[in-house]
């Protein structure tokens, strides 16, 4: 029997045959995997996609036989998983979502574990760190403990521990979440190289759309469903002439536009891009003819076709799940926001030099931007930028060491409390009362910006209904799944109707659905007249902004609009730069300007 | 076991203890701070004990009687004038005690009566008071003696008791509060380290990593003990020495059953530790029971201050389940009656059969699933 | 100001009491406890084993011994002929005493000289060795009482005459169960305190918080008041348990006792709270409360005099609110005092509060990072 699966397994390293999944939380039962069969090819990259709850990481810990599945098989190298983990376990590299480095460990003794624990012959072992080192790049940071790596540094250690005794398959889960793009490019390369040098095959889950085009196989998953597996570009093909651009001519509003277009029972998605709008819809049609059906004003704007990305066929494949389910494309609507007086003039938040040091580090430095009333402001920035320290200082949660900070006309420095009542806030996790109900929460947020009576109760049904959490009220939040948590945190910092919106990575960790309904309303909020200063590490999403600054250690390294800053970045080779390549460029300057100073002066890494 | 993977894990594990200064803190730092504390914080012998005298007329016998008081250690004689005023202080807790003689105290004793000797003591701490009785009814007698000496005579009393404390002359309580201290410190400090070692995991999400690779939960368990173990001794060794040459205690046991019954201890409380840890599975979850569970159970219920013989059956019963009553019985014979080995083996098996039962669980629960 | 503080004081009682388990470790332990320590934490002894090492053939030295197997005290396991049967019983614990009457016990009587009766005491415990002894002593004395009154020997010149107030029988549960109140109310408010910032903290709900427009000063009060009313209502449980099912005498006013458990509150949650500002983690939080708890317990009188500690020692332990508390406790319920006796405990834990919850405050603002 054992002979025959090798036989089979000569190019198939994982085989999923009706895998069903159930968990028990509190008293419901949640479906992780229902019925779901495929199989991973040898010696490729293949992408396991789906939103949040669609039950990639659920697939992966049974592929490991860290879970038991309810029913069906998984057979990994020719091995079943349920019945022989342990063997399973031997031959494969597996790294969890949140890998588990020992922080308080360094680089080297990371290494070392998972080198004892695979059993790694002793003189073997110099040889593979050096070549793992070298590969990721923490060749000179051997001595450091893993807790002071950057998120990027960190995964690539991860890998590098997954790597230690080279296995025939490595499964991935979701190794570039929280990661900055450079970073993100870096780990790819490893995957690639490995893939090429090594024949590994690799099975990755990702929510990043762009990264599933990396991928040589996509299998889609959502809701614990199968929906399809195949080449990225035979999903996107079938989306041909279904998409479009749309430049700006004239002066024309593009938030309104998009409205206009959301608003449509043709469009399947419509997105900001820098200046201009892009356009998903759900029949095929040549642009003249969608320039009619969206009653597109032809002085304003011009409308052309572009090539479908693998995003659109995902949006695509989701929307049409989410309709036979009978829900319907609710994805796009967006909250009504009533429209916002803005007490007072001038700039909504004007920042001179800002300046805070931790100790003798100095987190921000000479920071000034001005930030318009109504607009969307991003701050972009690895992880390390300083974007959130200067967050906190904009809400009034860290006093700056120096430098200038009025918000809403309000001196920071003086007057916390005042301000403090016209900005709503997001943190960057889910931090709202996660043992309280939906309604309790906003009860409770309500009544701490003194909301009462009739206005109070006014605000929590607008925000019930806005925010289609009606249904869900009496649930403990905590038990939400978390595009409803984003939209319960919105709904609570908004219960003020505050002037001037906070909001750090509000989007991080939520699936490409959430998050174009989470911009929907920021979209709306805008429009409204309600300044939104957000950060993020998702490029795309900086396009969705109307004025940004990249920061790295604390700097800034440029500002300008998003299309100001990719025009600057125009190359013949690459006469369109995306807001990624622009990022990534910026900050490869910055450090090697830094190198070259730091090596003049000597300075401190 | 595979030793190699084993090797590895352990190291890890040395590793972690030496870069996190907390768990240092907690198996060195910490037992000295307490044993300081506790050693010097915690006598039931009565010294000082401020006692109003109320001589309502002077005469020769209360005089001699007052002199008593004056010499004793015991006590620190107020001499008041009205009874009054003496009760007045003992209301306020000025004193713990009043001996009244009344105006005619001295014409009683000399016509033969029995010339009462007013003892009114507060009863609020009634073992306290009882102790203070004790220390009254010694002086009284003494000053009998010397009365009757005095006169040529001999204090004629029909039985007299005569005490010999073994392993405690001087019944000092230091002496035997100490060594269950050290009992008590170690239960703490043996669960403390422990208790979140493996909640830790699972909530950084290094299980995960670590269950992926072919390790057998076996392994990951004994590398917890032994880095653990290793460090609660050296914890254990110090608190001793702190016993012997700081608190004075003799120590009359010998060294083997001392390091023996120590590691059994210690293993018994890092299994526990480490029994809460897997049944938890969040570092929160775990300190807070492992704080509700060790301390004031091992506080009350070990036999340290209050002595297990005189509670109910039933909590005599329960008293089996607490870990530290078995040690504190072994430290307090090793260290003030010696080496008696029956009590010693009875002990011991006891705290065997404990580490035994919680190693059978967290094998149990600790199987190499997420589920 | 009134409507913000209300709505944080709801939000922290659904966290505190959302889920049952939460719940049961608010009510369960207490019960436990107070059942468990209030039957175990006792100095008085009961059933003191002991055994009887007799050579004398008379009558008197049975008639002394008739006395100790007729009270509840004593208890006892063994009889021994020989010297060399002493070091076993109690080396191994079996005994705790071992009475032992010389050959001549009788004679001695009889001939009016004075018999001796031998105790062999075991040290391990010297508290129970001593209270053991005096229990011995007290049945010898009345012994001798009886003897002499009966022999018509001249009596002692002067006899002690013992009275003691407040607890007349010296029962040690009197002193030990009203202590329990201060102990459990204690450990209670710092659990839920200690932790109540830290772990907002921790999910970043305290920036949330923070945000908003409310000050410290709400924050603090509506914090601090769940911490009040759970320590109210378990005290007054235990109060309850300790007049009602141990019978401990309530002898002082409630308005006295109730105004040193408002007092004891405020300190304990201003503790708790100041720990719970200090840490970051509920981690640090839960190990900032342990370290003040122990000491607090051992230091407060609660079970051994703090009169008998070196001064340092002594000092240290006015810090301590739980050693203000105990007595108030304890004077309330047994000797019945007023105001104008305990006055002088009340404001140290006031001042204890305040300074904490000052501390607690200005912490919530500046200790973010």
């Amino acid at each position: 029997m054992n002979e025959k699966k090798t036989g089979t397994a000569e190019d198939i390293v994982l085989s999923v045959s009706g895998l069903s999944k159930h968990f028990r939380v509190g008293k419901r039962t949640i479906t992780a995997l229902a019925d779901v069969s495929f199989q991973v090819k040898r010696g490729i990259v293949t992408g396991l996609i789906g939103p949040d709850g669609a039950g990639k990481t659920t697939l992966m810990r049974l592929a490991c036989g860290l879970l038991l599945p309810d029913s069906g098989s998984v057979t990994v190298l020719g091995l079943d998983a349920t019945r022989q983990p342990l063997a399973v376990q031997q031959s494969i590299g597996y790294m969890p979502q949140r890998f588990g480095l020992y922080e308080d460990l360094t680089v080297q003794e990371n290494l070392d574990l998972y080198a004892d624990l695979h059993n790694v012959p002793m003189k073997e072992r110099p040889d593979r760190y050096d070549r793992l080192l070298h590969m990721t790049g923490l060749a000179p940071f051997t001595g450091r403990l893993a807790g002071r790596l950057s998120g990027g540094m960190k995964q690539k250690l991860g890998i590098a521990c997954a790597l230690v005794s080279p296995p025939p398959l490595l499964i991935l889960d979701e190794p570039t979440v929280g990661v900055d793009p450079v970073s993100r490019r870096e780990l790819w390369d490893i995957v690639y190289s490995q893939v090429k040098e090594r024949g590994m095959s690799v099975l990755l889950a990702t929510a990043y759309l762009d990264e599933a085009e990396r991928c040589r196989e996509v299998v889609l998953l959502h809701e614990g469903r199968f929906l399809g597996q195949d080449t990225p570009q035979a999903f996107s093909s079938r989306l041909v002439n279904r998409t479009f651009t749309i430049h700006p001519r004239g002066s024309g509003n593009r938030r309104q536009l998009l409205r206009q277009l959301r608003d449509h029972r043709e469009t399947v998605d419509a997105i900001i891009l820098g200046d201009a709008l892009r356009l998903v819809t759900r029949t095929s049609m040549t642009p003249e003819e969608a320039a009619g059906i969206f009653a597109i004003d032809p002085a304003q704007w011009q409308l052309e076709a572009s090539r479908p990305r693998f995003e659109d066929s995902f949006i695509d494949k989701l929307e049409r799940e989410k309709e036979k389910e009978g829900g319907g494309g609710s994805g796009l609507r967006a909250i009504k926001a009533g429209a916002v007086q803005a007490k007072g003039d001038g700039p909504a938040i004007l920042v001179r030099d800002l300046r805070r040091d931790f100790g003798d580090f100095c987190a921000v430095k000479n920071l000034s931007f001005t930030v318009q009333r109504g607009e969307i402001f991003g701050l972009l920035g690895a992880n390390g930028a300083g974007k959130t320290t200067t967050f906190r200082m904009l809400c009034g949660l860290l006093p700056a060491t120096s430098g200038t900070l009025q918000v809403a006309g309000h001196n920071l420095r003086v007057a916390r409390a005042p301000a403090r009542a016209r900005i709503g806030y997001m943190a960057q996790k889910f931090s709202l009362y996660s043992d309280l109900t939906v309604r309790q929460n906003l009860v409770f947020f309500s009544s701490a910006y003194g909301l009462s009576g009739k206005r109070q109760k006014e605000r929590i049904r607008w925000a019930l209904e806005s925010f289609e959490l009606t249904e869900l009220q009496n649930n403990e939040s905590g038990e939400l799944p978390l595009g409803y948590k984003q939209r319960l945190a919105l709904a609570a910092a908004l219960m003020h109707e505050p002037e001037i919106l906070f909001l750090d990575e509000p989007t991080s960790g939520i699936d490409p659905l959430a998050r174009r309904e989470f911009w929907g309303h920021i979209n709306a909020l805008a429009a409204a007249g309600v300044t939104v200063m957000v950060t993020t590490h998702f490029m795309e999403e900086a396009s969705y902004c109307d004025n940004l600054v990249i920061m790295a250690r604390g700097q800034v390294l440029a500002a300008g609009s998003p299309s100001e800053l990719t025009a600057r970045f125009s190359t013949p080779d690459n006469p369109e730069p995306s807001m990624e390549d622009t990022f990534i460029h910026l900050i490869e300057t910055f450090e090697q300007q830094e190198a070259a100073t730091g090596k003049t002066t000597g300075g401190r890494p | 076991m595979n030793p190699m993977r084993l090797r590895g894990l352990i190291n890890k594990e040395s590793r972690q203890i030496i870069r996190d200064p907390s768990s240092i803190g907690i198996a060195f730092f910490l037992p000295v701070l307490l044993l300081l504390i506790f050693g010097y914080g915690v006598s039931l012998d009565a010294r000082n004990v401020p006692l109003a005298l109320v001589v309502e007329k002077n005469s020769p016998q209360a005089m001699s009687l007052v002199s008593g008081f004056s010499r004793s250690d015991y006590f620190l004689p107020i001499p008041m004038r009205t009874i009054q005023e003496a009760e007045q202080a003992m209301m306020r807790r000025q004193v713990d005690g009043i001996i009244w003689l009344r105006h005619d105290f001295a014409r009683e004793m000399l016509t033969g009566g029995k010339a009462p000797i007013g003892v009114i003591v507060n009863g609020v701490d009634a073992n306290k008071a009882r102790l203070i009785e004790g220390y009254v009814t010694g002086v009284w007698f003494n000053w009998l003696q010397r009365m009757k000496k005095a006169m040529g005579q001999e204090l004629k009393i029909p039985v007299t008791v005569e005490h010999r404390v073994w392993f405690n002359a001087a019944v000092s309580s230091r002496d035997y509060l100490v060594p269950g201290l050290i009992a008590i410190i170690m239960t703490l400090i043996g669960a403390m380290l422990t208790s979140m070692v493996v909640a830790r995991e699972w909530e950084r999400g290094t299980m995960e990593a670590l269950m992926v690779t072919p390790v057998s939960m076996k392994e990951v368990i004994a590398s917890k003990i032994v880095p653990y173990f290793v460090l609660g001794m050296g914890g254990m060794l110090l608190s001793v020495l702190m016993a012997v040459f700081l608190f004075q205690v003799p120590l009359r046991g010998s060294m083997l059953p001392l390091i023996l019954s120590s590691s059994l201890f210690m293993l018994t409380a890092i299994n526990m530790g480490l029994f809460i840890s897997v049944a938890a599975k969040s570092q929160f979850v775990a300190g807070q029971i492992a704080i509700v569970i060790t301390f004031l159970p091992a506080f009350i219920l070990s036999g340290f201050v209050f002595d297990i013989r005189t509670m109910p059956v039933v909590i005599q019963w329960l008293t089996h389940l607490v870990a530290a009553r078995y040690f504190v019985d072994i430290l307090q014979t090793l260290f003030l009656a010696g080496d008696i080995w029956p009590l010693f083996l009875i002990n011991s098996a006891w705290l065997c059969l404990m580490a035994l039962v919680f190693l059978v669980i967290i094998r149990k629960k600790s199987r190499k699933l997420l589920e | 100001m009134l409507r913000k503080i209300l709505a944080l004081m709801k939000k922290e009682f659904r966290t505190i009491l959302k889920n049952k388990k939460s719940r049961m470790v608010l009510i369960i332990p207490p019960i436990a406890q107070i059942l468990v320590f209030g039957y175990s934490a006792s100095f008085d002894l009961n059933n003191v084993p002991y055994a009887v090492y007799n050579e004398d053939p008379g009558l008197a030295s049975r008639q002394l011994l008739a006395r100790f197997s007729g009270v509840p005290e004593f208890a006892k396991v063994a009889t021994i002929t020989r010297d060399s049967g002493i070091a076993p019983l109690i080396n191994e614990k079996k005994v705790m005493l071992v009475l032992h009457i010389g050959p001549d016990f009788t004679r001695n009587l009889n001939r009016g000289r004075t018999a001796k009766l031998q105790v062999i005491l075991d040290g391990r415990n010297s508290n129970s060795a001593l209270i053991s002894l005096n229990y011995v002593r007290d049945i010898v004395k009345s012994f001798n009482m009886q003897w002499a009154a009966r022999h018509g020997m001249q009596p002692v010149p002067a006899q002690l005459v013992v009275r003691s107030w407040f607890n007349e029988t010296l029962n040690s549960h009197w002193f030990i169960i009203p202590g329990i109140v201060a102990l459990l109310a204690l450990v209670v408010t710092l659990e839920v305190t200690a932790l109540s910032v830290a772990k907002e903290r921790e999910a970043g709900t305290f920036d949330q918080l923070l945000v908003t427009p409310m000050t410290p000063l709400e924050i603090l009060i509506g914090k601090s008041l769940p911490g009040f009313i759970i320590g109210f209502v378990e005290a007054t449980f235990i109060i309850a348990m300790t007049i009602l099912w141990f019978h401990v005498p309530f002898r002082g006013s409630f308005l006295v006792l109730y105004t040193g458990i408002f007092a004891f509150l405020l300190s304990a949650i201003g503790i708790g709270l100041m720990i719970s500002a200090i840490s970051v983690t509920q981690q640090q939080g839960l190990m900032g409360a342990f370290l003040f708890l122990v000491p607090a317990v051992i230091l407060s009188g609660f079970a051994t005099p703090i009169e008998n500690m070196p001064q340092f020692v002594q000092y240290i332990t006015y810090l301590n609110p739980m050693r203000y508390f105990l007595i108030i406790v304890r004077a309330s319920f047994l000797e019945g005092a007023s105001f104008s006796l305990l006055w002088n405990l009340y404001w140290p834990m006031v001042i204890i509060g305040i300074v904490t919850l000052s501390a607690a405050g200005i912490l919530f603002r500046n200790r973010m990072y």
